[in-house]
C-alpha cells in the first residue's frame, strides 16, 4: 500500500515561519519541504518548540499576518495558499484541508448545540444547501463518526459529552465537507489511551472511506508507528530525518532520532533504570544554536570538528531504506548510530 | 521481604455533589475513591494507573492527607495518621512528600529557586539561617542542577528543569514515602526518561519509597515493583508489575494495556486486540456489581447483581473479577 504513487494533493516547498516576539525574532519553520500523497498518512513528530504545530498552522494559513513572517510555496490543487487572496484561502479551509485540534472542548463553542456548528461547517461551502439539507447531511455523519442516538444528541451542547464523544463531534465538523486533506494536530493527546485507540481507529477508518491524506502531528512515537506510512521528525525548527515509518523504527539515521527511540518508554523493556537519554533540552526558538541546532546535545560529533557548530546539515539520503537525514557525520557511521548507542 | 512503610487500610472518598433546589444540600455523592487497600514495601515503588476519573489523584490525596478519607485508614511507619491535625499532621509531612505533575503551576513564580526548596525546611524548622544555603545546593546538586542558579527563578527554567526543582524541594525534609502525581506526563520524551532516571537513582540511593501514579502504562512499567490498575475508584488487579503487564488477569487490564500503541510498526493493527467501547462511567452512579461490566466483553448476571471482591491467586496478585483471564496453571480454577 504504502509503496503505490498517489497523486500529490499537498506540496509544501522551502516553507519557513518566523514570527516577532518582545523577545526576539522566534524561528519555528526553516526550510521545510515535502510532499503529501493522496491517501497516505504522513506524521510529523517533534518535541515541544520543534514547529510541528506551525507547520500546520501555516498550512491552514493561521498565522497572524501582523507578527509571523512566512516564505516558500504551499501548493495545494496548484494554488499556493501562502499568496492566495484571503477569499481563496477561506474557500480552500474546511473544503479541501481540514483539522482537528488537539483540545476538544476549546475547539468547539459551548454556546451551540452540536448540531448547530456541524450544519454551520456545510452550509459555509454549501450556500445553496438548505438547513433541512444540512442536518440531514449533519446526522449522517455523527452516525458514521459513531455518535449513539444522532438524532437527539444532535440537539445538545458540547458540555454533554464526553472527551471521546467531543473529539468525533470535531472530526464531523472536519469531514462534514470531504476533504482531500486532514491535519490532525495532537488529536489524542487530551484522551485517555482506551479512547485514544478508539478515535485513531476512526480516523484509519474514514481515511480509506473518503480517500483522504493525513498530516498527524503528534509527540507520541506510538501513535506513529499505528497509523502513518511516512513521518518526518523535526528538531529546532528543521527537519531531521524523513523517511518512511518503517525505516525509521527499524534503521533511525539521524543521532537525534535514534536517541528519540531509545528514550520512549515500552511495555515489553523490562530493564529498570537503563533508559537511554538524550541530554540536555530542547532550544529555546529563539537563540536556535549555531549550525546543527542539535550539535548541544549531540554525542557523536566529536570526530567532525567545526562543521556542527558552523553550517546547517543538509537533507541527503543515507542508507538503503530511502531515509533521507540532514546531519554532518558520514553516512557508514550513521547507520550503525543506534548500535552503537545501545552497546 | 522489605517491611511495610506505608498501608491503606479499605479507605473510601466521597465528595458531596449536585443539589435540590434554592440553597439545597448536596444530595449525591462521587464515589472518587472506594475501598482501596494496598501496602508499600521500603525502598519500592508502587505504581497505580488508570484512566481520568478513576481517582489515582484523589487517592494520592487522601494518602497525603492533603484530604481526609471518608472512612478507612492510612497507616505511616506503625503509626496512624488518618485523622491526624495540626502540628501532630505537620510532623508527619517530614515523612511523606509529594511531586506534582505540572511543573509550571507547582512553583511559585515570584519566589527564587532557593527560597523554593528551602520553603519545606522553614516550615517545619528544620534548619538554620546559616545551613539553608549549602543544604539547598546539595540538594540542587543531588537532582541535577547547577548549584550556582540559586538565586534564578522558575521562569528561567525549562520544563525538566522545573520537575527537578520540584524533586529537590520534595527530597529536602528526608523524606521516607514520596507520592508522585503524574510527574513526567507533562514533559517532552527524551526529558521524561531523565527525570525517571533521575528518581530511579535517587530511589536505590536514598532508599526512598514511591507511590507512582501515571495514566501511561509503558511509564509505570519502567519505574514499578508492584501495579495496581484503579477503575471508577476500585482497585482491579494489583501484583508484581512483572506479572500484571505479562499475563493480565482482570479484563480491563487487558484492555487497557492492549490499547497502548506500540512504537513498533511491526505491530500495527496488531491481532488480539481488545477494543472497549464506550467511556468510564459516572462515579457519581456507577454500574451495580462489577462497575466494569457495562464495557467488558466477559460481563453475565452474575456480574450484574454480585460484585466481585479482590481475591488473591497463587503469585501473589489480587484480581477482583468474576472471570479472570489467566489462572495460574498451578492452582486450579478461578475463585468464583
Amino acid at each position: 500500500m504504502t509503496n503505490i504513487h498517489h497523486d500529490i494533493v499537498l506540496s509544501v516547498q522551502n516553507l519557513s515561519v518566523s514570527f516577532a516576539t518582545p523577545d526576539g525574532l522566534v524561528r519555528a519553520v526553516s526550510d521545510l519541504s515535502f510532499d503529501l500523497h493522496q491517501g497516505e498518512t504522513l506524521s510529523i513528530v517533534g518535541e515541544s518548540g520543534s514547529g510541528k504545530s506551525v507547520t500546520a498552522s501555516s498550512i491552514m494559513r493561521l498565522n497572524n499576518s501582523g507578527t509571523a513572517t512566512t516564505s516558500g510555496k504551499i501548493l495545494l490543487n496548484g494554488v499556493d495558499i501562502l499568496t492566495a487572496s484571503e477569499s481563496d484561502v477561506r474557500s480552500l479551509r474546511g473544503r479541501e484541508v481540514a483539522m482537528v485540534f488537539q483540545d476538544p472542548m476549546s475547539a468547539l463553542n459551548p454556546y451551540y448545540t452540536v448540531g448547530a456548528q456541524i450544519d454551520e461547517a456545510y452550509l459555509v461551502h454549501h450556500p445553496e444547501a438548505s438547513k433541512k439539507d444540512a442536518r440531514a447531511v449533519t446526522l449522517n455523519m455523527l452516525r458514521r463518526v459513531g455518535i449513539p442516538s444522532p438524532e437527539i444528541r444532535v440537539d445538545e451542547y458540547p458540555h454533554q459529552f464526553s472527551g471521546g464523544m467531543r473529539q468525533r463531534i470535531v472530526i464531523a465538523i472536519a469531514l462534514i465537507n470531504s476533504p482531500r486533506v486532514l491535519i490532525a494536530d495532537e488529536p489524542t493527546t487530551a484522551l485517555d489511551v482506551t479512547v485514544q485507540a478508539q478515535i485513531l481507529d476512526l480516523m484509519i477508518e474514514l481515511q480509506q472511506e473518503f480517500n483522504m491524506a493525513i498530516i498527524l502531528i503528534t509527540h507520541d512515537l506510538g501513535v506513529v508507528a499505528e497509523v502513518a506510512q511516512e513521518v518526518i521528525v523535526m528538531y529546532g525548527g528543521r527537519v531531521v530525518e524523513q523517511s518512511s515509518v518503517d525505516a525509521l523504527f527499524a534503521e533511525p539515521v539521524h543521532p537525534y532520532a535514534s536517541g528519540l527511540l531509545n528514550a520512549v518508554t515500552s511495555l515489553d523493556n523490562t530493564a529498570r533504570g537503563s533508559l537511554q537519554t538524550i541530554p540536555g533540552a530542547p532550544p529555546s526558538m529563539i537563540a536556535i544554536p549555531s549550525g546543527c541546532s542539535f550539535h548541544p546535545r549531540c554525542s557523536f560529533n566529536e570526530g567532525v570538528g567545526s562543521l556542527c557548530t558552523t553550517e546547517v546539515p543538509l537533507l541527503r539520503q543515507v542508507g538503503n531504506h530511502g531515509s533521507h537525514t540532514a546531519c554532518h557525520l558520514p553516512d557508514d557511521q550513521l547507520i550503525n548510530l543506534r548500535a552503537r548507542k545501545s552497546a | 521481604m522489605s517491611d511495610v512503610v506505608l498501608e491503606a487500610k479499605n479507605l473510601v472518598k466521597y465528595f458531596a455533589t449536585g443539589s435540590s433546589g434554592l440553597l439545597g444540600r448536596p444530595d449525591k455523592q462521587v464515589q472518587a475513591v472506594d475501598g482501596v487497600s494496598f501496602s508499600l514495601h521500603r525502598g519500592t515503588t508502587l505504581g497505580i494507573v488508570g484512566e481520568s476519573g478513576c481517582g489515582k489523584s484523589t487517592l494520592a490525596r487522601v494518602v497525603t492527607r492533603l484530604l481526609e478519607p471518608s472512612s478507612g485508614s492510612v497507616v505511616l511507619d506503625g503509626q496512624d495518621i488518618t485523622h491526624l491535625e495540626g502540628k501532630k499532621l505537620r510532623v508527619i509531612r517530614q515523612k511523606l512528600q509529594m511531586i506534582f505533575q505540572d511543573p509550571y503551576s507547582s512553583l511559585n513564580p515570584r519566589h527564587s529557586v532557593g527560597q523554593i526548596i528551602a520553603t519545606p525546611m522553614h516550615v517545619q524548622h528544620t534548619i538554620s539561617q546559616s545551613g539553608e544555603k549549602p543544604r539547598v545546593q546539595e540538594l540542587m546538586e543531588l537532582v541535577g542542577l547547577n548549584p550556582e542558579h540559586y538565586n534564578r527563578y522558575p521562569h528561567e527554567f525549562s520544563g525538566g528543569q522545573r520537575q527537578r526543582i520540584g524533586i529537590a524541594r520534595a527530597l529536602s525534609l528526608n523524606p521516607a514515602v514520596i507520592v508522585a502525581d503524574e510527574p513526567v506526563s507533562a514533559l517532552d520524551v527524551s526529558i521524561q526518561a531523565q527525570i525517571l532516571n533521575l528518581l530511579e537513582g535517587l530511589q536505590k540511593n536514598l532508599g526512598l519509597s514511591y507511590i507512582f501514579i501515571a495514566h501511561d502504562l509503558s511509564v509505570v512499567r519502567h519505574i514499578a515493583d508492584q501495579v495496581a490498575v484503579m477503575y471508577l475508584g476500585k482497585i482491579v488487579e494489583l501484583g508484581p508489575a512483572s506479572q500484571v503487564y505479562s499475563s493480565p488477569a482482570h479484563p480491563y487490564t487487558k484492555a487497557l494495556l492492549s490499547a497502548v500503541p506500540v512504537a513498533d510498526p511491526a505491530h500495527r493493527g496488531g491481532s488480539g486486540r481488545i477494543r472497549l467501547i464506550g467511556d468510564v462511567p459516572s462515579p457519581v452512579n456507577p454500574p451495580s456489581g462489577c462497575r466494569f461490566r457495562t464495557r467488558c466483553w466477559k460481563a453475565t448476571d452474575l456480574c450484574t447483581s454480585t460484585e466481585p471482591v479482590l481475591m488473591p491467586d497463587a503469585a501473589g496478585r489480587v484480581v477482583a473479577c468474576h472471570f479472570p483471564n489467566e489462572v495460574p496453571v498451578n492452582v486450579g480454577n478461578a475463585p468464583s
